[in-house]
């Protein structure tokens, strides 16, 4: 019993700091957050509305054609950063001359930040002066690709897809390097061809690591801010308002309401926080599946 | 060896692919670096080509975007950070794997649970903080709310745990003290580990984008991605003063990550490995 | 190095441990003399390492005293407690030189550089890691990481070394090697050890005192030899000797509601013999010949050194043993009875 509080004082010391800073940037403003998100704002005084904000909010058209496009937005960047981040990691897998130039050039774009990634799309796809606008021609060069109704959600996917290809590769080349040797060479032995080693194997070993990456892939897809603000600034007409950039972006009827804004945020933590439990349910599932 | 290598036609084919696609990866920044040794507004001129070389551009980027300045921000910005997360994450995990306290599985739980809450839910009321603090424009609001982050106590935590209990009780006999143990055991044994999280912190604090926006108005605290923004709003005529720009801004990270492969990885992966 | 004379009796008094109420030590007296070497021994769980850390200064006692010298220590940290300690998996630290391990505990005492180079040079030396001090653990094999947990020890010429189970991770050869290197050890630095294992072997050999413990409670304390010709239980009995003692069904050898238990190398082959056992295996050992059987429900086993006249799996056979060589136990007590 005297060793339990022994060790209470250094304890306390310990984690005083960290507890400090999450307390006060992480618990304290969501907890205010939610009750800020009760208050509706005129144009002079705030009331609290319960619950009621929180609805209103949900049911606007605002929230929910910004829901859809994030969903949207997630549901084309996922599947695809996934496939080609999966294909990359396999094919440069092998062992063949040069395949660290490869694995070194596919890895390179974790290095661009959201803004250096945005900038340099913003004018590869500029109508006036982007190569790639220039080179597909049609509705890329006028009104160009970012302002095309229908087409402005897929130019910042591909944007974000190629800013996201890094990662994804580097954590899919990370779960293939740790897949057994032995399980590899059964299946050789049993006679199974590099299509079903894939499908028999290498899938199933990676899907931990494939649960992990898409978690991460769809929070960015949820979270995405900078390169919606660099690329289109949520247009156009709100086809690339996302959920964030509904609650942080400018010249938006959000812009100047804590209110709304912290309803949004609040309703964003709790679909990112399905995320996040989605990923140590799956995670836990690993941890039964016998390493 | 017998399924590891591929021969003959199949070699062929799967240089060609991954050549297709490495040039498609890499175009986007062969583009910005092409177009960074360009005259500012001559664009579509040979695009492909660095023809009319010249480091005008990039000088000009440089001095016209106060570039200096936002590099030296973000230095300071994320070196401070990095610094305080990795000394707070160390300490409190620390206290969470080796001491004996009451409650201290509660005291866990709570840490982790701050993990769930994203960024974005907290930086409404985090921003009226550093009004109230009259902390707007400063380094103190682009540095305090990230001094510790509970990803790097799980993480260091998880190493600590692996460290033998029978160490921790050698080290007690020898007569050395918990701090004695922390700095002369645990944290050399981590190395690794607090090496990712050190690049981790620092990589993802200086990508930090929403934040600064909503914290700066003073382009003299503008870091390397808000001071890209003003760049791009203020010289949007001029694409290559700008692409020069996002040049200058993206390489030391280039050079750090090409520096530090392998703390990336476990970085990176350290969210998958192990929960 | 000098060893300064010092009495490092130990004595643990009423001795009671607790692990969220699950007792795994209870009420336990015992004196540890100056210098002996007491081999604290009983199968996994049975409280013996308990015991140790509890003299270590690494678990605090629920109940009772221990004291080492004149010195009650119930509430001195380990590291004041003049006693040293080896552990199973060594503990060494992978990131330091051997050299560096076997310094450290003078380092954090402070002892100046030269001198605790000196004294760990002499430490690595006197167990044959001379040539290693350079390496680190992970070059070493399994033996020399022994040695140099050893040495660590040794280099705080502490007044008692406690060593929990360190033969345990090396194999059979090395064990055997490493036993008699123990016992040298103790009578070069004229110490008290103290020294927990499983394995009755290691007890028999190297201890001048062995305590038998079982779930908790001490079962017997007394030379090897004590313990091997008197044993004071039926536990005793059976855990100590290998091939452990044979305990007859009550009334088979001879009359009375007692216990009788009989070492295998004591029973013998006698065609008048009051036991009746059914063979069942025949084990040729070389130098020995285990016979095993069965008497009404009890499993026996007989060892003859000679080859001559084996029984066949299968045969009938009667046994006989001297008077002498049984031992005789209550039969709800399973304690001694001594005639």
């Amino acid at each position: 019993m005297k060793r339990k509080w022994r060790d209470s004082g250094l304890a306390a010391l310990m984690l005083g700091p960290s507890a400090v800073i999450l307390v006060l940037f992480v618990i304290y403003p969501l907890i205010k957050a939610m009750w800020l998100g009760q208050q509706r704002c005129g144009v002079t005084s705030c009331t609290n509305s319960g619950l009621r904000q929180y609805v209103d909010a949900f049911r606007s058209n605002e929230f929910q054609d910004s829901l859809i496009v994030t969903a949207k937005y997630a549901l084309i960047t996922v599947p695809i950063g996934l496939v080609l981040g999966v294909g990359l990691a396999v094919l440069a897998d092998k062992y063949m001359r040069g395949v660290g130039l490869f694995r070194t050039i596919f890895s390179s774009t974790v290095a661009t930040s959201v803004a250096v990634a945005s900038v340099m799309w913003f004018f590869l796809l500029n109508p006036s002066v982007g190569v790639l606008a220039e080179w597909i021609g049609g509705r890329a060069k006028t009104p160009g690709l970012l302002q095309s109704p229908g087409l402005a959600l897929w130019a910042v996917s591909a944007s974000s897809i190629w800013a996201n290809l890094g990662f994804t590769f580097i954590v899919v080349t990370a779960g293939l390097q740790g897949v057994p040797k032995d399980l590899y060479e059964s299946a050789f032995v049993d006679g199974a061809g590099g299509f079903r080693r894939f499908t028999n194997v290498t899938l199933p070993m990676i899907s931990p690591t494939l649960l992990f990456a898409s978690v991460v892939l769809t929070t960015r897809a949820f979270q995405s801010f900078g390169e919606i603000d660099l690329l289109t600034a949520g247009g156009p007409k709100g086809e690339t308002t996302t959920l964030t950039y509904l609650a942080y972006g400018s010249g938006l009827p959000t812009s100047n309401d804590d209110g709304l804004r912290a309803t949004v945020s609040v309703l964003l933590f709790f679909v990112l926080l399905i995320l996040a439990l989605v990923q140590f349910r799956g995670l836990e599932k690993r941890v039964h599946y016998g390493n | 060896m017998a399924i590891d290598q591929v021969h003959g036609a199949r070699k062929v084919g799967r240089y060609a692919l991954l050549t297709v696609m490495a040039i498609i990866v890499i175009f986007p920044i062969y583009m910005m670096v092409v177009g960074s040794l360009k005259p500012g507004n001559k664009v579509l001129v040979n695009p492909l080509l660095p023809t009319n070389f010249t480091t005008s551009t990039l000088r000009e980027a440089w001095s016209s975007g106060h570039l200096g300045r936002a590099l030296w921000n973000s230095t300071v910005v994320s070196a401070i950070i990095t610094f305080a997360q990795v000394v707070t994450s160390i300490l409190a995990a620390y206290a969470f794997a080796f001491l004996k306290f009451p409650g201290k599985s509660l005291v866990f739980v709570a840490f982790l649970a701050t993990l769930l809450v994203p960024l974005e839910a907290t930086l409404t009321v985090n921003r009226r903080t550093m009004q109230d603090l009259s902390w707007i424009n400063s380094y103190k609001a682009l540095t305090v709310p990230f001094l510790a982050t509970a990803f790097g106590i799980f993480m260091i935590r998880q190493v600590f745990l692996q460290i033998p209990k029978e160490m921790h009780e050698a080290a007690s006999m020898d007569g050395l003290g918990h701090l004695g143990f922390l700095w002369q055991v645990a944290v050399p044994l981590s190395r690794p580990t607090i090496g990712a999280l050190t690049l981790f912190s620092f990589l993802s604090s200086w990508n930090q984008y929403l934040w600064p926006n909503l914290i700066t108005t003073d382009a003299k605290y503008n870091t390397v991605q808000t001071g890209l923004k003003s760049l791009k709003q203020a010289s949007i005529d001029k694409p290559n003063l700008v692409i020069a720009g996002t040049v200058i801004v993206a390489m030391p990270i280039f050079v750090v990550l090409i520096a530090f492969q392998r703390q990336l990885i476990r970085g990176l992966t350290a969210g998958a490995v192990k929960g | 190095m000098a060893y300064p004379s010092r009495v490092a009796q130990v004595r643990l008094k009423n001795l009671t441990k607790q692990f969220d109420g699950v007792t795994a030590v209870e009420d336990i007296n015992l004196d540890i003399a100056d210098r002996e070497f007491m081999v604290l021994l009983g199968p996994s769980g049975c409280g013996k390492s308990t015991l140790l850390r509890m003299i270590a200064g690494l678990e605090d006692p629920t109940e009772g005293e221990v004291w080492i010298g004149d010195l009650m220590v119930n509430d001195t940290l380990p590291k004041q407690r003049d006693v040293a300690m080896v552990f199973q998996s060594y503990a060494l630290y992978p990131h330091k030189t051997v050299q560096e391990n076997i310094e450290f505990p003078l380092k954090v005492r402070n002892v100046p550089k030269p001198e605790r180079a000196a004294a760990a040079l002499e430490a690595a030396s006197s167990l044959g890691l001379a040539e290693y001090v350079g390496r680190k653990p992970g070059a070493l094999s399994g033996g020399q990481r022994q040695r140099v947990a050893l040495a660590r020890a040794i280099v705080r010429n502490p007044a008692v070394f406690c060593m929990d189970e360190p033969l345990s991770n090396l194999d059979a050869k090395l064990r055997g090697e490493t036993r008699a290197e123990l016992i040298a050890l103790h009578q070069r630095l004229n110490s008290t050890f103290v020294y927990v294992t499983h394995d009755q072997v290691e007890a028999m050999t190297m201890g001048t005192r062995i305590a038998v413990m079982s779930r908790g409670h001490l079962e017997q304390v007394g030379t090897p030899q004590d313990v091997y010709d008197k044993p004071a239980s039926v536990f005793v009995a059976q855990f100590v000797g290998m091939p452990p003692m044979n305990i007859l069904p009550p009334g088979s050898l001879e009359p009375g509601p007692h216990v009788v238990g009989v070492r295998p190398e004591h029973l013998h082959f006698r065609g008048d013999g009051p036991l009746t056992m059914m063979v069942q295996l025949v084990e040729k050992l070389g130098h020995e010949t285990l016979i095993t059987g069965v008497i009404g429900d009890k499993r026996v086993v007989v060892r003859q050194d000679s080859e001559e006249s084996l029984p066949a799996v299968g045969d009938r056979v009667q046994l006989d043993a001297p008077e002498a060589t049984r031992h005789r136990f209550d039969a709800i007590t399973e304690r001694r009875i001594d005639a």
